[in-house]
C-alpha cells in the first residue's frame, strides 16, 4: 500500500531521464544521408503556374530549396528573411510540403513570393524521398544538382552567414551586427 | 561601474538566500527560535538585494550602456525609453533576473502577511522558498549572468529589441505571467512545510489557499495577455497556437485550477489531503518544467530562439532536486491513514473530485502532446510535431465534460446529497437553457450550428448555476435580501465561473463563425465581409521613432453608416531591418474587424487580409474575469481573521509536530 505513494516519484524519474536524453539531442542535427547525392527525381505540378516540373527545373545551382507549408508557424517567422535573400539575388526554390495548394497560393499572395518556382508536394512524396522531417527545412543544391547542405529549422541571418554563405560567395556576408536572435 | 555593483548585489542576494535556505530550516529541526526568527528578515534582505540588482540593470538599459552584453543584444539608442526598460526582460538573462525579483517579492509578502502563523510554519515555508531562490540565483550567476560586459569590443549601438516585443502588451505580460508562475512556489512551500511537519490538516490548507488563489489569478491574467498580444501583434488574428511555450504556462494553470478547488475541500472537509499536496507539488513542478522547456531549447518553438544545452542541464538538475526531493518527501511522509471523514457518491466532494480528475487528465494530455516529439526523438523514431488537431480533439471534450459539474458543484451539499434534490433545483432552468441554446444555434447564417448550440448550452448552464447559487444565498423568508451572504469568496467564484463560460462561448463562436479573406486591394477598391463594407481610401508612409511604416487607410461602413477608420501598417525597423505587420482592429463586444497588410503588389495595390471575428473579445474578457475572480476571493474575511488569531490553539497544534 505504501508503495503506491512512490508512483509519482517513479513517474518523475522516468520524465527526468527523458528530459536528460532530450538535452543530448540537438534538435537541429539530423542525419544528412542525402548530402552529396543528387536531388531525388520527381515529376510534380508547379504551385502557381500548374505546369509539370521535374528535378531538372531546380537549376541552375547553386540554389536553395526551402521546405515550407502554411500550417507551419515557424515558416511564417522565416518568410521575411527568405524575401530578403531573394532580393539579394539568392535563387530559392520552394517545396510546398503536405499543404493545401489553394492556401499556399494565398500565402504567397499575401506575404510575398521569394521563390523562383514551387513544387506542389501535396502528398509529401518528394519530401519523403528527400528525407524531410518537417517544415521549415532548407537545402543547398550545387551547380551539379547534388545536395550540398541541409538545415533544419528557421533560416536566418546568423545561420546563413555561418553555414550557407560559402555556397554563395558573391552574396557576401551581410553587414549585420551578428544578431543572435531575440528570446522572448 | 553600475553593472559591477549590480553583479555584487546579485551575489549578496545569493549568499543571503543560502542563509535563508539553511538557518531557519536548521532552527526548525532543533527548535531554535532565534534561527527560525531570522527567516522573515533574511527573506526581506534577499528581496532588497535582488531589487538593487534589477534596478541597476534597468539603469544600464536606460543609459544605453552597450558595454553590457544583454543591453547590446536587446536594446538600441533609438528605442523609446519604456521599451528600453521592458527590453530588460525581453531576453533570457534579464527575464531570469525578473523571475528572481518576483520570487523574492513573494517571499517578502509571505514574511509580512504570515505574522499570525506559527513560527515553525513560517520558518519552514520561507526556508523552502529560499532553497528555490538559491537555485535560480545560482542559475543566473553561473550560466546567465545579466551583467556580463562586452569589452573591449563594444558595439556603437545595440541590436535592438525584437520588434515583436516592442509592444505595450509585452511590457506587462511577462511580469504578470511570472507573478503566477513563481507565485505557485508559495503553495508548494506550504505543502512541503506541512509534509515536513507531518501534519496535513485543514489549517495548512486554509493558510495556503489565499496565496494559491492570488498566484493562479495572476497566471490567468498573464496567459490572457499573452493570447491577446499574439492576436493583435502577430498579425494574423490567431489567439491560441498550442505552442510548447504556451503549453508551458498552460499546464501549471490547469494544475492550479485543480489545486484551487482541491484546497477548498481540504480546508472545509479535511479530505483529499494527498490530492492537494500532490497538486501543489505538481503545479509548481510544471512551472519549473516550463522553464526548462523554454530555456533549454529541448523543444523548438517560436518563442525560444536561443537553445543552450548547458543551461538546460542546470535547470534539469535543479528540477530533479526540487521535484524529485519533494515527491520523495511525499512518498515518505504522506498521510499514512486515509482520512476518517466519509462522503457519499452524491455530494459536493464527489463533484470536486471529478473536477480534480478532469483537470489532471487535461494537464497530462497537454504534457503528452508537448513532450511527444521529444519522446519520439529520444528513441530515434523520427522527428514529429504535434499540432493543434491533437490538442483540440482531446482538450475540447475534456472542458465540455467539466462544465456540467461546475453548475451542480456549488449548489450541492457537502458529505451527502441526493440526485432528486439536484433534479428539483435544476430541472426547470435546465430545460429553459436547452431551449435557448437550440434557438440560438439557428442564428448563424448557414442554418443550425450544433457547436454553437452546445457552447451556449454549457455556458448557459454554468451561468445558471451561479445565478441560482446567488439567489439561494440572497433569498430570505423574511423578505429582504441578505446581501452580506454574498461574501468575496463567493463573488470571486461566481465571477470566475461566469468568466470561464465566457471564454468557452467566445472560443466556440469565433472558431465557428470567423470570416477571413485574403485579397489584392488597390486604392478605391471595396470589399464586403460579414455585413461590413471595407474601402481602401489611401496609402502612405509614416515614420516612427525607430521604424518606417507603410500605411493603408480603410474606411469601414455598414449600411452606408461609417463604422470605423482602420489604419494597418507594415513597419520596417531600422536597426534589425525586420519587417513587422501591425494589424488594425476595430474592437467591440460582439465582433472585431481585423485588417492586416501583406505585401505591396504593383502600383498602390496591396495583399490584404480582412477578418470578421465575432465575439472574440469574450475570450479575454472571460479570462480577465477568471483572474480577477481568483484575486477577489482574498478579500474574504476568513483569511484576514486568521492573521489576528495568532494565539494559543494554532501555535500549539503546529508546535507539537515531530
Amino acid at each position: 500500500m505504501r508503495l503506491k505513494r512512490f508512483a509519482p516519484l517513479l513517474g518523475f524519474v522516468l520524465l527526468a531521464g527523458l528530459l536528460y536524453k532530450g538535452l543530448s539531442i540537438d534538435p537541429t542535427a539530423l542525419p544528412a544521408a542525402r548530402v552529396g547525392q543528387p536531388f531525388p527525381s520527381f515529376a510534380q505540378l508547379e504551385l502557381t503556374s500548374g505546369r509539370e516540373i521535374t528535378e531538372q527545373s531546380l537549376s541552375p545551382g547553386p540554389a536553395l530549396v526551402n521546405v515550407w507549408a502554411t500550417w507551419c508557424y515557424s515558416c511564417r517567422v522565416e518568410h521575411p528573411y527568405l524575401l530578403a535573400l531573394a532580393a539579394r539575388g539568392v535563387p530559392i526554390f520552394g517545396l510546398n510540403y503536405k499543404d493545401d495548394s489553394v492556401k499556399a497560393r494565398e500565402w504567397l499572395l499575401q506575404l510575398g513570393d521569394p521563390y523562383r518556382l514551387n513544387v506542389a508536394d501535396e502528398q509529401g512524396l518528394v519530401g519523403l524521398d528527400l528525407g524531410v522531417y518537417g517544415a521549415p527545412e532548407t537545402y543547398v543544391i550545387g551547380a551539379d544538382g547534388h545536395i550540398k547542405h541541409r538545415h533544419v529549422g528557421i533560416l536566418d541571418e546568423g545561420v546563413f552567414d555561418r553555414d550557407f554563405v560559402k555556397w554563395f560567395p558573391d552574396m557576401g556576408v551581410s553587414g549585420s551586427v551578428g544578431a543572435e536572435g531575440g528570446d522572448s | 561601474m553600475i553593472p559591477e555593483l549590480g553583479h555584487v548585489a546579485l551575489i549578496i542576494a545569493f549568499c543571503l538566500a543560502v542563509g535563508l535556505a539553511l538557518i531557519p530550516m536548521w532552527g526548525s529541526m532543533h527548535r531554535d527560535v532565534t534561527a527560525m526568527n531570522l527567516a522573515p528578515t533574511l527573506a526581506v534582505a534577499v528581496a532588497l538585494f535582488a531589487a538593487v540588482a534589477f534596478a541597476l540593470l534597468a539603469v544600464s538599459f536606460l543609459q544605453d550602456d552597450f558595454t553590457v552584453a544583454v543591453v547590446a543584444a536587446n536594446s538600441n539608442s533609438l528605442l523609446p525609453p519604456i521599451f528600453k526598460f521592458s527590453a530588460l526582460w525581453g531576453n533570457h538573462e534579464g527575464s531570469l533576473l525578473l523571475w528572481v525579483l518576483i520570487l523574492s517579492g513573494w517571499m517578502t509578502a509571505v514574511a509580512l502577511f504570515s505574522r499570525g502563523l506559527p513560527l515553525l510554519m513560517v520558518a519552514r515555508v520561507l526556508s523552502v522558498m529560499g532553497m528555490i531562490a538559491v537555485g535560480f540565483l545560482a542559475f543566473s550567476l553561473l550560466t546567465s549572468n545579466p551583467f556580463e560586459r562586452l569589452l573591449p569590443n563594444t558595439p556603437l549601438d545595440g541590436n535592438d529589441l525584437n520588434p515583436l516585443l516592442q509592444d505595450p502588451g509585452l511590457i506587462i505580460h511577462p511580469p504578470l505571467l511570472y507573478m503566477g508562475y513563481v507565485g505557485l512556489s508559495v503553495p508548494f512551500a506550504f505543502a512541503i512545510a506541512a509534509l515536513l511537519g507531518g501534519r496535513l490538516d485543514a489549517s495548512w490548507a486554509r493558510w495556503s489557499r489565499p496565496w494559491t488563489n492570488v498566484a493562479w489569478g495572476f497566471l490567468s491574467l498573464g496567459i490572457m495577455l499573452g493570447s491577446w498580444w499574439a492576436y493583435y501583434e502577430l498579425g494574423w488574428g490567431g489567439w491560441w497556437f498550442w505552442d510548447p511555450v504556451e503549453n508551458a504556462s498552460f499546464m501549471p494553470w490547469l494544475m492550479g485550477a485543480a489545486l484551487v478547488h482541491s484546497l477548498a475541500v481540504t480546508e472545509k472537509r479535511g479530505v483529499f489531503r494527498s490530492w492537494t499536496v500532490l497538486l501543489a507539488i505538481f503545479a509548481f513542478s510544471l512551472s519549473l518544467l516550463g522553464t526548462f522547456l523554454v530555456r533549454s531549447g529541448v523543444l523548438t518553438s517560436v518563442h525560444a530562439f536561443a537553445a543552450d544545452p548547458e543551461r538546460g542541464l542546470f535547470i534539469l538538475i535543479f528540477l530533479a532536486l526540487v521535484v524529485g526531493g519533494s515527491l520523495l518527501l511525499y512518498a515518505l511522509r504522506a498521510p499514512a491513514v486515509a482520512s476518517r471523514v466519509v462522503y457519499s457518491a452524491v455530494s459536493r466532494e464527489s463533484l470536486l473530485m471529478a473536477n480534480n480528475l478532469v483537470f489532471t487528465v487535461a494537464t497530462v494530455v497537454v504534457l503528452l502532446g508537448t513532450l511527444f516529439p521529444l519522446v519520439m526523438d529520444a528513441f530515434s523514431l523520427g522527428k514529429y510535431s504535434v499540432g493543434p488537431p491533437y490538442f483540440n480533439a482531446v482538450f475540447v471534450p475534456l472542458m465540455a465534460l467539466v462544465m456540467p459539474f461546475m453548475t451542480v458543484g456549488p449548489l450541492s451539499r457537502w458529505r451527502d446529497d441526493t440526485a432528486a434534490r439536484w433534479l428539483h433545483e435544476l430541472l426547470v432552468p435546465g430545460i429553459a437553457i436547452v431551449a435557448i441554446a437550440v434557438s440560438l444555434g439557428f442564428l448563424g447564417k448557414e442554418g443550425f450550428n450544433l457547436w454553437i448550440a452546445l457552447a451556449v448550452l454549457l455556458a448557459g448552464w454554468v451561468a445558471l448555476g451561479v445565478v441560482k447559487d446567488a439567489w439561494r444565498r440572497l433569498a430570505n423568508p423574511g423578505g429582504s435580501l441578505r446581501w452580506r451572504s454574498l461574501t468575496p469568496s463567493f463573488m470571486g467564484m461566481a465571477v470566475a465561473h461566469i468568466g470561464f463560460a465566457g471564454v468557452v462561448l467566445g472560443a466556440v463562436v469565433v472558431t465557428q463563425q470567423n470570416v477571413e479573406r485574403d485579397l489584392r486591394m488597390a486604392v478605391g477598391d471595396q470589399q464586403e465581409l460579414g455585413g461590413y463594407r471595407f474601402e481602401m481610401v489611401s496609402v502612405g508612409q509614416q515614420a516612427g521613432p525607430n521604424y518606417l511604416a507603410d500605411q493603408a487607410v480603410f474606411a469601414v461602413t455598414r449600411d452606408g453608416q461609417p463604422v470605423a477608420t482602420l489604419i494597418p501598417e507594415k513597419r520596417r525597423y531600422f536597426a534589425s531591418g525586420q519587417i513587422m505587420t501591425e494589424a488594425a482592429i476595430d474592437a467591440s463586444i460582439w465582433r472585431d474587424l481585423y485588417i492586416a497588410l501583406g505585401e505591396p503588389i504593383g502600383e498602390d495595390a496591396w495583399a490584404v487580409r480582412l477578418q470578421y471575428k465575432p465575439m472574440v473579445r469574450w475570450l479575454w474578457l472571460g479570462a480577465l474575469m477568471i483572474g480577477l475572480g481568483a484575486l477577489l476571493t482574498v478579500a474574504d474575511r476568513r483569511y484576514r481573521t486568521q492573521v489576528q488569531r495568532r494565539d494559543a490553539p494554532v501555535v500549539g497544534v503546529a508546535g507539537v509536530a515531530p
